[in-house]
């Protein structure tokens, strides 16, 4: 039986991806360690990233406190918006829209950089310099994607809070202290560990899928440009998928 | 002129690189069917043949980056089939491979293309001797006053050069050229195979040029193998293919 073009493409590059994160893990744990790769590559992906997600992370507390407040007020429960906004940010907003900043920010940058690599063959020559360079570009980039996405998103965290708390003074008065003795009274340990997991995999997701297509990339520039676009797309579908499975299972574990 | 079945070593010298049999194919396309060609101490050789003929697919199987489907091939004596990862990595250490795109990291400065292989294949080495190497390497291409500058403000033939000065500061045995002329102008075209030349006899290393531009050919070449439907078809001096009949040889000189 012969498969529609598009499930046989689905599935083939289902396997390619299994292929690739097959690799990863069999190349993780052996020397040569690309350590001083891999500090520089959590400086270029982490520390410059943090204006951007810092600024979105400020907007989104601000503007989330300014939408909810009016319904809050309808049903006279404004004083509970301190606990709404921290809640809504820490456990869901926060760590899926940093990762989807950051997928846009460096997902589709490893993907055109690696792709721009292969199409004038730096990754050859790189290999034929005695590096591996799955190693040296990979391994170093998911790594440190995985890594600095949970910080990022601790410190979006605590941005959004901020700039809820300036959004509740606004139209009220709240002192700093009664503001953030409130959200850390209302929030559990079953808030915040869950969805710092869960970041986890979201900067997995982004490092190796920006990585894939960027180390696949082929038919020149065009190709690159479609490397690019493919991983920003992919990598988002994917921390929505992963974010649907972490709340099924936090769900279970009767964590929600 | 020679065609392959009448090939005969005459001297007793063995060959640096010995390819025997090589066949390459992707999907169903079959690229080279059976390519046999060796490479003496000291000389150079040209392969010519037609664009996507398989000459690049023949020497990166040479340097390992494709895995060759059948046929042997030997470097420096050894068989690259049976070489691990660690075996492979000293073949590349005295074996170097000028890119057609040149493949400087553009991410480094010049000093940091060349400190790279250096750093890799050459683990002992003290940042001294680094240093002097790259200055050396660079003088010999002409280009040292471009030690800090980044790949995407040199000319093409200037990157060229570094690309060859990356390859040269491990002290090769051998160099593999994939088109070191294509996309450059005339003259730079000319100074680059007159450097390729001069890099042979200062540095006596032996090479195996892949190229169409007949100039270059003609300057850099002790022999030539023509390449033809996957096989070594001819091979021969300059001088003795373009006195050949044979319309498939004749094409190239015309």
């Amino acid at each position: 039986m012969k498969l529609p073009f598009y499930i046989n493409n689905f599935l083939s590059e289902t396997g390619s991806i299994s292929r690739f994160i097959t690799r990863f893990f069999g190349q993780l744990f052996h020397p040569r360690y690309e350590i001083r790769q891999f500090i520089r590559q959590c400086y270029l992906i982490g520390c410059l990233s943090f204006p951007l997600i810092a600024i979105t992370g400020f907007i989104m507390g601000l503007v989330l406190t300014m939408q909810l407040r009016p319904s809050l007020i309808a049903y006279g429960v404004e004083s509970q918006l301190p606990i709404m906004v921290s809640l809504a940010i820490v456990r869901e907003i926060g760590p899926v829209i940093t990762a989807l900043i950051f997928a846009g920010k460096i997902s589709s940058g490893i993907g055109a950089e690696l792709g721009s690599m292969k199409v004038t063959e730096q990754i050859d020559a790189m290999e034929v310099s005695g590096t591996n360079p799955f190693k040296y570009l990979v391994v170093t980039r998911v790594l440190a994607t995985t890594l600095m996405l949970p910080l990022l998103t601790v410190l979006s965290d605590v941005i959004s809070l901020y700039g809820s708390y300036l959004g509740v003074n606004i139209k009220g008065h709240t002192s700093l202290q009664l503001y953030f003795f409130q959200v850390f009274h209302t929030l559990q340990f079953s808030d915040v560990l869950p969805a710092l997991i869960k970041t986890v995999f979201f900067g997995f997701a982004i490092g190796i899928i920006g990585c894939y297509k960027g180390y696949n990339s082929s038919k020149g520039t065009e190709g690159v440009g479609r490397s690019a676009n493919a991983a920003v797309v992919i990598s988002s579908l994917f921390i929505f998928i992963i974010d649907l499975v972490t709340v099924q299972i936090t769900d279970i574990l009767g964590l929600n | 002129m020679q065609s392959e079945s009448n090939i005969s070593i005459i001297d007793t010298q063995e060959p640096v690189i010995k390819i025997t049999g090589l066949k390459k194919g992707f999907g169903n396309r079959v690229v080279l069917d059976g390519f046999n060609l060796e490479l003496k101490r000291g000389e150079s050789v040209v392969v010519l043949g037609r664009s996507g003929s398989g000459k690049s697919v023949l020497i990166k199987c040479v340097i390992g980056l494709y895995k060759a489907d059948e046929g042997e091939i030997f470097v420096l004596g050894k068989k690259i089939s049976e070489l691990d990862y660690e075996g492979m990595d000293k073949i590349r250490a005295n074996v170097g491979f000028l890119f057609q795109s040149n493949a400087l990291y553009d991410s480094m400065t010049v000093r940091e293309n060349l400190e790279f292989p250096m750093r890799r294949h050459l683990k002992n080495i003290s940042p001294e001797d680094v240093e002097k190497r790259i200055i050396e390497t660079l003088t010999h291409v002409g280009l040292a006053h471009t030690i800090e500058m980044m790949p995407s403000e040199l000319s093409g033939g200037m990157q060229k050069r570094i690309a060859l000065a990356r390859t040269l500061v491990l002290n090769p045995e051998i160099i593999l050229y994939d088109e070191p002329t294509t996309g450059l102008d005339p003259v730079t075209g000319k100074e680059i195979s007159t450097l390729m030349t001069e890099t042979q006899r200062l540095y006596n290393t032996s090479s195996i040029i892949i190229s169409h531009d007949m100039k270059c050919v003609q300057r850099t070449a002790d022999r030539i193998a023509v390449l033809v439907d996957g096989v070594c078809y001819a091979i021969g001096t300059y001088n003795e293919l373009e006195r050949s009949n044979d319309e498939k040889v004749k094409q190239f000189f015309e």
